[in-house]
């Protein structure tokens, strides 16, 4: 798999592949933990509208069987670090949803957060050669879009056509059919370190499991934090993960912005570990026990055993019996997160979300789930927080509901409702080899 | 120090190193060895041998195929072996005669039904069965066949009935006619087909006597010829066939009428018909001849012809011939 851009079509006809036989694996490769579900596809509209289901974003076509998650190694900022290491915790991950599933999966869907994710606009615009709009001029239109410099080494993560223009109309959805002459479109285009996604594929091709497709963690956690009218109106989706903080922008159902910080839990774990002299496993258990980011009196009278447990303490006595109270923790956790936060802000401003009509902002993933997250965040990100949870699935455990499995979530509605690529459109006539048989054969097909 | 790049094996090998040095040592090389029992990541191997038992033809051949598989094998090994199938063999074929000389199987008596006492007799000679048997060795079908020979038996069902009875319900073939011939009198069914010889004419007074060759083949069409001349059925004496195609109606004083070969029983009705109105039959007549369906033609005695004649005045030359 050496280009990913060509690679996306055959993973789209795995995904086709996957869909015949009813079972997909969704896999969230995060720095903390790599989440494991086992989506069982039963066709469209099992339940019927009486169920009180309905089909808003496909999410009822499919079933969660099985799911599972472990700890994630050898991943740092949502970049696979150490190989063999991110293989076995894949193949834990996969091996137990399997068990829970009780059925063999081949197919999976994964996502990242890492791999620094640059977002670009593009635009490109044609002169139709009859007035009605065609497919082929939707695939002409996308590919006279003026392709920016990557960089060496990146890829083409998602190319998605956000929205096309026909004349002085615009903001079409699907300009086929229509009467027009000239026919424009805009494009949001994220391109990732091919590198990074390769050593993934590498991963998970190791684990005998084919891919299917593959996404954004920040683009997927929107997709299933965000509302549908924050999505049509206008929001961004915070995803506070372990090693990355991902930002998407949405828009009218579409993505129109997407980037990662290399910033997140981990860091505030890390720094109360290197604050407080502790092993990271008791740092990491004090956080999310104790954690807190608004310190009221009280907390300096809570009291927290750092010492370590039993089985891990020391024999030095001193040691072992420290103990802190819980305003210091907050003192060390919160210039931290105001720091991701402030982070945050600034590429949202960068990236213009200051002239959307409505300024919604959803903080989600697992690092949003820190008290008092929403009242820092308003006053660093404005007046419109609130904290997402991912949209409910069905048959998917209690334990993974929660705000860290916005991404998982995401991934399946992302396997049964994909977004339009731009490598789902059919290639342009021209761009084919001169003498290829599918040219001819094009011919045939538009002159008869 | 430890490497960089570190194989999971590695604390096994600091263990033994480690135990050498004093206090915390040990807990620390232990630490590892524990994070490394901890490891939930399966190998590679247990991994795949996973996946493979999920997929649904394994899962299929090991419960359903498998079983099934070993346990052919086993028995087609078992019996590869010459002597021991032909133990197995000799075993069976002993068990099944156990079996089949029970004496809840044994047929000790047969008992015939529905056959007059002569006839019984000659069925149950005819059975030559060696009672008591198994009803395993008995071949109903052959037995059957052999008492269906019997011309008096127009069927014969057999049934072993509990009690080791073996039961012969026989139909008897019903006499409707004599049959004479030049060898004697024979009875017949309405099929023509023999039931049994007749020594005398007066032991069946009641049945209708045929006679010619091939009056056995047209048995019914003579019943049906006797029913209907039933008006005179004290003066008839029989019916004879005549060139094995129509019938001759004999009655007594040597009156014959003679029927056509087409529609017999239409004519004898249009002759008695004659008969009651103009009392044909009681005059002095030799033979009715019916073959012409246009008229009947009657054959006077001599004597009424003469007296026929005198009375119309003619003088005939007679002489003795």
């Amino acid at each position: 798999m050496t280009d990913l851009y060509t690679s996306q079509r055959t993973m789209r006809h795995m995904r086709q592949a996957a869909m015949q036989r009813g079972v997909v694996a969704i896999l969230d490769v995060g720095t903390s933990k790599i989440a494991c579900l086992v989506l069982r596809f039963d066709g469209p509209e099992r339940l019927r509208e009486q169920d009180g289901v309905k089909p808003m974003a496909g999410q009822s076509q499919f079933r969660v069987i099985g799911a599972a998650t472990t700890r994630s190694r050898g991943v740092r900022f949502g970049e696979v670090a150490v190989m063999n290491e991110t293989e076995r915790a894949i193949r834990t991950a996969v091996q137990a949803a399997q068990k829970m599933a009780n059925v063999r999966v081949d197919h999976v869907i994964a996502c990242f957060s890492g791999a620094e994710p640059r977002s670009y606009g593009l635009a490109g615009e044609l002169d139709l050669h009859d007035a009605v709009v065609s497919e082929q001029d939707v695939s002409r239109v996308l590919a006279a879009c003026d392709m920016p410099d990557l960089g060496a080494g990146r890829e083409v993560l998602h190319a998605q056509p956000v929205n096309f223009a026909l004349d002085h109309r615009s903001g079409l959805g699907d300009p086929r059919g229509q009467i027009g002459h000239r026919l424009a479109v805009d494009m949001h285009l994220l391109s990732v370190e091919g590198d990074v996604v390769q050593n993934l594929l590498y991963c998970i091709k190791r684990c005998d499991l084919e891919l299917a497709g593959i996404a954004s963690s920040a683009y997927v956690s929107g997709i299933s934090s965000l509302v549908e009218d924050e999505q049509e109106l206008g929001a961004a989706c915070i995803d506070m993960g372990g090693g990355a903080t991902g930002r998407s922008i949405f828009i009218k159902k579409h993505m129109i912005y997407a980037d990662a910080v290399r910033m997140g839990g981990d860091h505030v774990t890390s720094d109360i570990s290197k604050g407080l002299q502790i092993p990271l496993a008791t740092a990491e258990k004090i956080k999310t026990r104790h954690g807190g980011l608004y310190a009221t009196g009280m907390d300096d009278r809570d009291m927290i055993d750092i010492g370590g447990d039993p089985g891990t303490e020391s024999g030095d006595w001193d040691k072992d019996r420290r103990q802190i109270s819980r305003t210091e923790l907050i003192g060390i956790m919160r210039p931290r997160v105001e720091e991701i936060l402030e982070e945050v802000r600034a590429t949202l401003d960068v990236a213009g979300f200051d002239s959307l009509p409505s300024q919604q902002i959803v903080l989600t993933g697992g690092g949003s789930q820190i008290p008092g997250l929403d009242g820092l965040a308003t006053r660093i990100l404005g007046q419109r927080v609130r904290l997402g949870r991912p949209l409910r699935v069905q048959g998917l455990p209690q334990a993974a509901t929660g705000a860290a499995f916005a991404s998982a979530v995401g991934l399946c509605l992302f396997a049964a409702h994909p977004q339009d690529e731009c490598w789902d459109f059919e290639i342009p006539a021209e761009r084919y080899p001169a003498r290829s048989l599918r040219r001819a054969v094009k011919w045939f097909k538009d002159n008869w | 120090m430890q490497p960089l790049i570190a194989t999971r094996s590695f604390p096994r090998a600091t263990q033994a190193a480690a135990s050498l040095a004093p206090a915390p040592m040990p807990r620390a090389a232990a630490q590892p060895a524990r994070g490394a029992k901890r490891d939930p990541a399966p190998s590679k191997w247990s991994y795949r041998k996973q996946r493979m038992l999920l997929t649904p033809h394994v899962r299929l051949f090991l419960r359903a195929g498998l079983p099934v598989l070993a346990l052919v094998a086993g028995v087609a090994i078992w019996l590869g072996d010459d002597a021991r199938r032909a133990a197995l063999a000799t075993e069976l074929a002993t068990l099944r005669a156990e079996f089949e000389a029970r004496p809840e199987f044994r047929v000790s008596l047969a008992r015939v039904e529905g056959a007059s006492a002569p006839l019984a007799e000659a069925v149950r000679a005819r059975l030559q069965l060696p009672l008591p048997m198994s009803s395993f060795d008995i071949d109903l079908a052959a037995v059957r066949a052999r008492i269906e020979e019997l011309d008096a038996v127009l069927s014969a069902d057999l049934m072993v009935r509990s009690g080791g009875v073996l039961e012969i319900v026989v139909t008897e073939r019903l006499p409707v006619a004599i049959w004479r011939t030049e060898t004697g009198l024979t009875l017949v069914d309405e099929t023509g087909q023999r039931v049994a010889g007749l020594l005398s004419r007066a032991d069946q007074p009641d049945l209708p006597l045929i006679a010619g060759d091939g009056a056995d083949r047209a048995v019914s069409e003579a019943l049906a010829l006797t029913a209907a001349a039933e008006p005179l059925a004290h003066r008839i004496r029989g019916l004879v066939r005549i060139g094995e195609r129509r019938w001759d109606l004999v009655l007594d004083r040597n009156q014959r009428v003679l029927l056509p070969e087409e529609n017999p029983v239409q004519a004898l009705e249009r002759l008695l018909a004659l008969d009651q109105v103009q009392d044909v039959m009681n005059r002095d007549i030799l033979t009715v001849d019916l073959r012409s369906d246009h008229r009947p033609t009657l054959r006077l005695t001599p004597n009424a012809l003469a007296e026929l004649r005198r009375a119309q005045g003619l003088d005939t030359v007679e002489n003795a011939l």
